[in-house]
């Protein structure tokens, strides 16, 4: 079964990619989307198995040169059950959202086909993704971690008409090369201290890998700690955790689908993945685990406060993603690598949720995107208006305090700054204050979001709003299931994930040691009033848009004048981008122009025709020579004489 | 078949004899049937090819379907294949006949044009077969004089300089090669490659002029070699040649140089300077990988800021064969068993890379990035065959491009970290320039006058893309396909290798790395 849900995917690409000129465009689209429902379907029954141990499924061999042996292989386990239902279930009903979404896109001419290279896109990206968690192996992760890159370059370049697209795509296939590059030395590494990347074989070294010293870049450091770092980069380009975040937003040039899909339920949580699924090497690695804890919530509140000011809606969301993802890392890094995958877990619902909530709004303001072009849309729109509240509350974290009674933000997200809390150390406590002070943030720009596009009277462009339309029923669906589980999945699998079954359930997929992580345990008796902190920052949060955007929409334009300085420094994104055109792309092309003009150019290309001077006047002549044709014949004939000699030999001699 | 190496060899130069003889007038009928018959021999060529590809037993580590015979001047004519040399046979022999079909629309002298590139292809499948040191040096060398007229005659307009320069820049090469080559036959006393790989060259420290030479006549020998292999290669700082050349040579000149001219240099670093001159390879260690990663990284850059399309890959390919070098101065398995199949990779994706770039330079006679854009809109099955080889070019996993780059990354982490970092970030750089010259070619809006009525591949295009797809692909997913083959005379390389460098890992254990 397994296997079915894994090739399922990819064989809905090549039929969609390859195939629709027989089946037709309507077919391709339908059949993709129909084996994604079976791989979701099937992904499901899966999830409510129990493998005490993991269980492997060879598929074929792949790379073997000495003892490194790779092969291509399923590895079933609950963190491979989860991201299972995850990727089939977003995936699915995101192929069913594009039916309706990508029909008459005004970016295409008449007779131009682009949805089945929509659907060929969509499908091997879920593959590859699919590639990624169920590997038994580091180099079969790195196959589905590159092809997630690519799926997501082309599907970012997907107008590929737009020089904009074009180069947010290039910008996050090469700033993910640049994590990549710390992943792919961290499994030579592996590689090297442990003779394998296979799972098993790495896994069981963990403890071991704490010991030993290696020299890298002449360094000697603790194995574990140098190899686990290395890895956290790969997880920090492919997650937009800081200083590799900067492609995410850009990649909004992408269809919305896509934004919701790929740039928030799916491949962005690879990053999470990966450290949860090398926990029994991050577990030795204390001092790359107070790392990781110390990016993700410093992620979480940049990328919070530059969210307070956006003005593109997917931009709002996409800086929220990377805010959320922020989160799940800080999770991670105090060791609660089960709360970091629950967040991951319901994020996914109620962020593709709010990406595909955007993409109706979108759809039905033709294709305007800036909210200050919105207002009052609450009428016009009302299921989509609905759909986007329940994301909303899910997102800040609704519920009843001290209680597990509320939207699965809540849930996941409390746990998550309980458990920052209850680890009790340096990195620990800076995650929690600031997770909470991204949590008013996050409240905030949920509800500026909300506030601006559906409240308030109507700005911008008048018969945009005059024909805004409620989108069609493919279109509903998706949201109305992704809906139910913004509401319910925090609740219903809160036991399984934070509550009293979480050994039993997640059993040996994450390795937790137990003699000095007891993280998990301890977050359930922090204070009161840790416990109720997030939900006050929410509130807060939630007031202060209020006022600024309902009660009082002047104030936002008289703060900004106030603060100039700080809201260009957020509206720019704390010049992320400018700071890395600076010192990396600028000075890589300078250097190129360098070592091509003047060293190849002048210096090695100049000694030589300096040595060539003296030989120059033969060359003339013989170029002179050359032209009359005479010359070229006899090398012919010279040439093929040695060869007959050669042959006559072979022939006659060769044989005795 | 006693001479089945030697038919394969020869096969090709009776093909170029028979239309030097046969073939008459310069009329239509005259000129396909250059091309036929030069299509039929490559075609015949590949298929006995097969037949050595079925006789090889790759668990025989020895030399296999070994022909030996006297030859002029007391000299011996010797061949056989090993799993180092045999897929080089086989990359050879495919790819002609996509090479000949890429040459279809040549106007110009075909008949000379056919009988240089069949020519070309017996000299270049002896340089592989040969056991005999002078018999694999005649091959080596006149291996030049073909690709010096293709350049020379069917290129571009500096076609002259591009192919003195080429010339120039190989002999030199050459000439100290053939002196080490003398130098090796007095002091083993045989030309026979088998007896020299078991021969013992001395190495004791020796000095000339007051300098101190470790590895003695062993050094001395190497360099002599590594001089030649090194332009051939060509590494980094003696690859100035490669771009002149590239950009000023016809599709299908490109096509060989790339695909397989460039593999002589490693070839020989793996039949010549491991085995035979551990002692010298082992010092020169670093030495090598510092021109590997310099080449790498500094070519990648130079790539990023081309405006010419073949320049760019041209570099790209410096860049490449920069991991290769690198691979084989680990002096590990999975160095070596990704030198080697980075080579075979290679020699299919730069060869479907510089067909590519044919393709529409037949169509526009440009290689100005600038001068294209929007390709995807009017050539969509282009589009996709080009974005599927430049991720090759990129070493995307699943492609074989990967395969190559990830073991000799693997085995240079082993020998030394720095080598493996520097060269990792030649990862990142292939990705920067490979998507940044897909874009301006191929993506954005079709708005130039010119190209408003440029056609999508044709038939014949598509089947000369089909076999290098499917090898590209295929190897990326079974590699053991190649692996296989060349594993267990891989193994034998290590083996002997560490055992005549025992030695001075006892001695000097900080030589190997930092």
């Amino acid at each position: 079964m397994p296997v079915i849900i894994l090739f399922a995917p990819l064989i809905g690409a090549l039929v969609a990619g390859f195939g629709w000129r027989l089946i037709g465009e309507q077919n391709a689209k339908f059949f993709s989307t129909g084996l994604l429902f079976l791989a979701a379907f099937l992904s499901w029954i899966v999830f409510f198995r129990h493998y005490e141990v993991a269980e492997t499924i060879t598929i074929m061999r792949w790379l073997e040169s000495g003892s490194l042996s790779v092969d291509w292989a399923i590895r079933m386990d609950r963190l491979t059950q989860i991201m299972l239902v995850v990727v089939t279930t977003v995936s699915a009903l995101v192929h069913l959202y594009s039916i309706g979404y990508m029909k008459n896109d005004p970016q295409w001419g008449v007779g131009e086909s682009y949805e089945p290279r929509f659907f060929a896109y969509l499908s091997f990206f879920t593959f590859s993704m699919l590639m990624l968690v169920t590997s038994d192996n580091l180099l079969q992760m790195f196959f589905g971690w590159e092809g997630v890159g690519v799926a997501s370059y082309l599907l970012i370049g997907f107008y590929y008409k737009k020089p904009s697209a074009n180069a947010a795509a290039m910008k996050a296939f090469i700033v993910n090369r640049v994590g990549d590059f710390g992943f792919a030395l961290g499994i030579f590494g592996l590689f090297l201290m442990t003779d394998s990347i296979n799972f098993d074989d790495v896994f069981a070294a963990g403890h071991e890998l704490s010991q030993v010293k290696m020299e890298f870049l002449g360094l000697t450091m603790n194995a574990a700690g140098i190899l686990t770092l290395l890895l956290f980069i790969g997880a920090m380009g492919k997650s937009a955790q800081l200083f590799l975040h900067t492609w995410l937003p850009d990649a909004m040039e992408g269809p919305t689908p896509v934004s919701a899909l790929i740039h928030a339920a799916t491949m962005v949580t690879a990053g999470v993945f990966l450290v949860a699924r090398m926990s029994p090497v991050f577990e030795y690695a204390p001092g790359t685990l107070a790392f990781v804890t110390v990016i993700g919530a410093s992620t979480a509140f940049v990328a919070a406060t530059i969210g307070l000011v956006q003005n593109d809606i997917k931009r709002v969301i996409a800086y929220s993603t990377m805010s959320q993802l922020g989160y799940m890392f800080a999770a991670a890094g105090v060791g609660a690598y089960q709360i970091a995958i629950f967040h991951l877990f319901t994020h996914a619902f109620f962020k593709a949720m709010l990406f595909l909530g955007a993409g109706s709004v979108i759809t039905a303001m033709h294709h305007e995107q800036d909210m200050r072009n919105y207002g009052g849309l609450r009428h016009k729109i009302p299921k989509t208006f609905w759909a986007m509240m329940i994301g909303t509350l899910a997102i800040t974290g609704v519920g009843i305090p001290l209680t597990t009674i509320g939207f699965a933000g809540f849930l996941s997200k409390d746990a998550v700054i309980e458990t920052t809390f209850a680890a009790g150390t340096a990195a620990g406590s800076y995650a929690f204050y600031m997770l909470v002070i991204s949590a008013a943030m996050t409240s905030f720009y949920s509800w500026r979001l909300m506030f601006m596009t559906f409240y308030g009277d109507p700005r911008g462009d008048r018969s945009t709003h005059d024909h805004a339309h409620e989108s069609p029923l493919v279109m509903l669906i998706p949201l109305l299931v992704l809906a139910v589980g913004s509401v319910f999945a925090g609740m219903l699998w809160y036991p399984e994930f934070f509550g009293d079954n979480v050994g039993d359930w997640f059993a040996s997929s994450v390795y937790v040691n137990h003699e000095t992580n007891t993280v998990i345990h301890d977050a359930h008796y922090v204070p009161k009033w840790v416990k109720i902190s997030p939900f006050v920052a929410m509130l807060g949060g939630f007031l202060a848009a209020y006022y600024f955007y309902i009660r009082n929409p002047n104030a936002p334009k008289a703060l900004a004048k106030r603060n100039p300085g700080l809201y260009q420094f957020l509206l720019n994104k704390w010049y992320f981008d400018e700071l890395i055109d600076l010192v990396v792309v600028n000075p890589s092309k300078k250097l190129g122009t360098f070592f091509w003009k003047k060293l190849d150019g002048k210096i090695i290309d100049g000694a030589l025709n300096g040595l060539a001077m003296g030989i120059i006047p033969w060359l003339t002549r013989a170029a002179n020579r050359w032209q009359s044709g005479y010359v070229f014949t006899y090398a012919f004939a010279m040439i093929i004489g040695v060869g007959a000699i050669l042959t006559w030999f072979v022939f006659t001699r060769g044989a005795q | 078949m006693d001479n089945l190496l030697s038919l394969v060899t020869f096969l090709p130069m009776i093909g170029a004899a028979v239309l030097l003889v046969f073939l008459r007038g310069n009329d239509a009928v005259a000129v396909l049937n250059a091309k036929r018959v030069a299509l039929a021999v490559t075609v015949v060529t590949f298929l006995a090819s097969l037949a050595i590809l079925f006789q090889f037993d790759p668990e025989n580590t020895g030399f296999q379907l070994v022909e030996e015979a006297e030859w002029i001047g007391g000299l011996t004519y010797k061949l056989g294949v090993d799993g180092i040399s045999i897929l080089f046979v086989m990359l050879t022999t495919l790819l002609m006949p996509i090479v000949i079909g890429a040459s279809w629309k040549v106007e110009h002298r075909v008949k000379e044009y056919m009988i240089a590139f069949l020519v070309l292809e017996t000299l270049m499948i002896g340089v592989f077969v040969s056991l005999d040191l002078f018999l694999f040096y005649v091959f080596f060398e006149a291996g030049l004089i073909p690709m010096f007229l293709i350049i020379g005659i069917w290129g571009g307009k500096e076609r002259v300089y591009a192919s003195f320069k080429f010339f120039l820049y190989t002999l030199f090469g050459s000439v100290l090669m053939l002196i080490a080559m003398i130098a090796m036959w007095l002091e083993a006393g045989t030309t026979d490659i088998p007896t020299l790989l078991t021969h013992q060259f001395s190495s004791g420290t020796i000095s000339i002029l007051g300098w101190q030479i470790v590895g003695g006549a062993q050094t001395l020998m190497w360099l002599a070699f590594f001089a030649s292999f090194a332009v051939k290669m060509p590494m980094w700082p003696v690859h100035t040649w490669l771009p002149d050349a590239h950009v000023q040579a016809p599709t299908a000149g490109s096509m060989v140089l790339a695909a397989i001219l460039l593999k002589m240099g490693g070839y020989g670093f793996l039949r010549f300077s491991l085995p035979m001159f551990p002692v010298a390879s082992f010092a020169m260690q670093d030495f090598v990988f510092f021109l590997s990663v310099a080449a790498i990284i500094i070519t990648s850059l130079i790539a990023l800021m081309q405006t010419d399309m073949k320049k760019l890959i041209a570099y790209s390919s410096v860049a490449h064969m920069g991991f290769v070098t690198m691979g084989i101065f680990t002096f590990n398995k999975q160095g070596l068993d990704g030198a080697i199949f980075q080579m075979i990779s290679h020699g299919f994706i730069s060869a479907a890379l510089f067909l590519a770039v044919g393709t529409i330079y037949e169509r526009m006679h440009t290689r100005e990035i600038d001068a294209y854009g929007g390709l995807v809109v009017r050539m969509p099955v282009y589009a996709m065959i080009f974005m599927l080889f430049t991720m090759g070019n990129v070493g995307l996993p699943g492609t074989s491009g990967f395969i190559g780059e990830f073991l000799t990354l693997a085995g240079a982490f082993q020998a030394n970290t720095w080598v493996a970092a520097g060269a990792t970030l030649g990862v990142i750089l292939s990705a920067g320039y490979a998507l940044w010259l897909y874009r301006r070619v191929v993506f954005g809006d079709l708005i130039k006058e010119s190209l408003k009525h440029i056609n999508d591949m044709d038939t014949r295009e598509k089947w000369l893309f089909a076999p290098l797809v499917v090898a590209t692909i295929l190897l990326g997913i079974a590699p053991g396909l190649v692996l296989d083959i060349i594993g267990p005379s891989v193994d034998v390389l290590v083996e002997n290798f560490n055992m005549a460098t025992a030695h001075l890992l006892d001695a000097a254990p900080a030589a190997t790395g930092h």
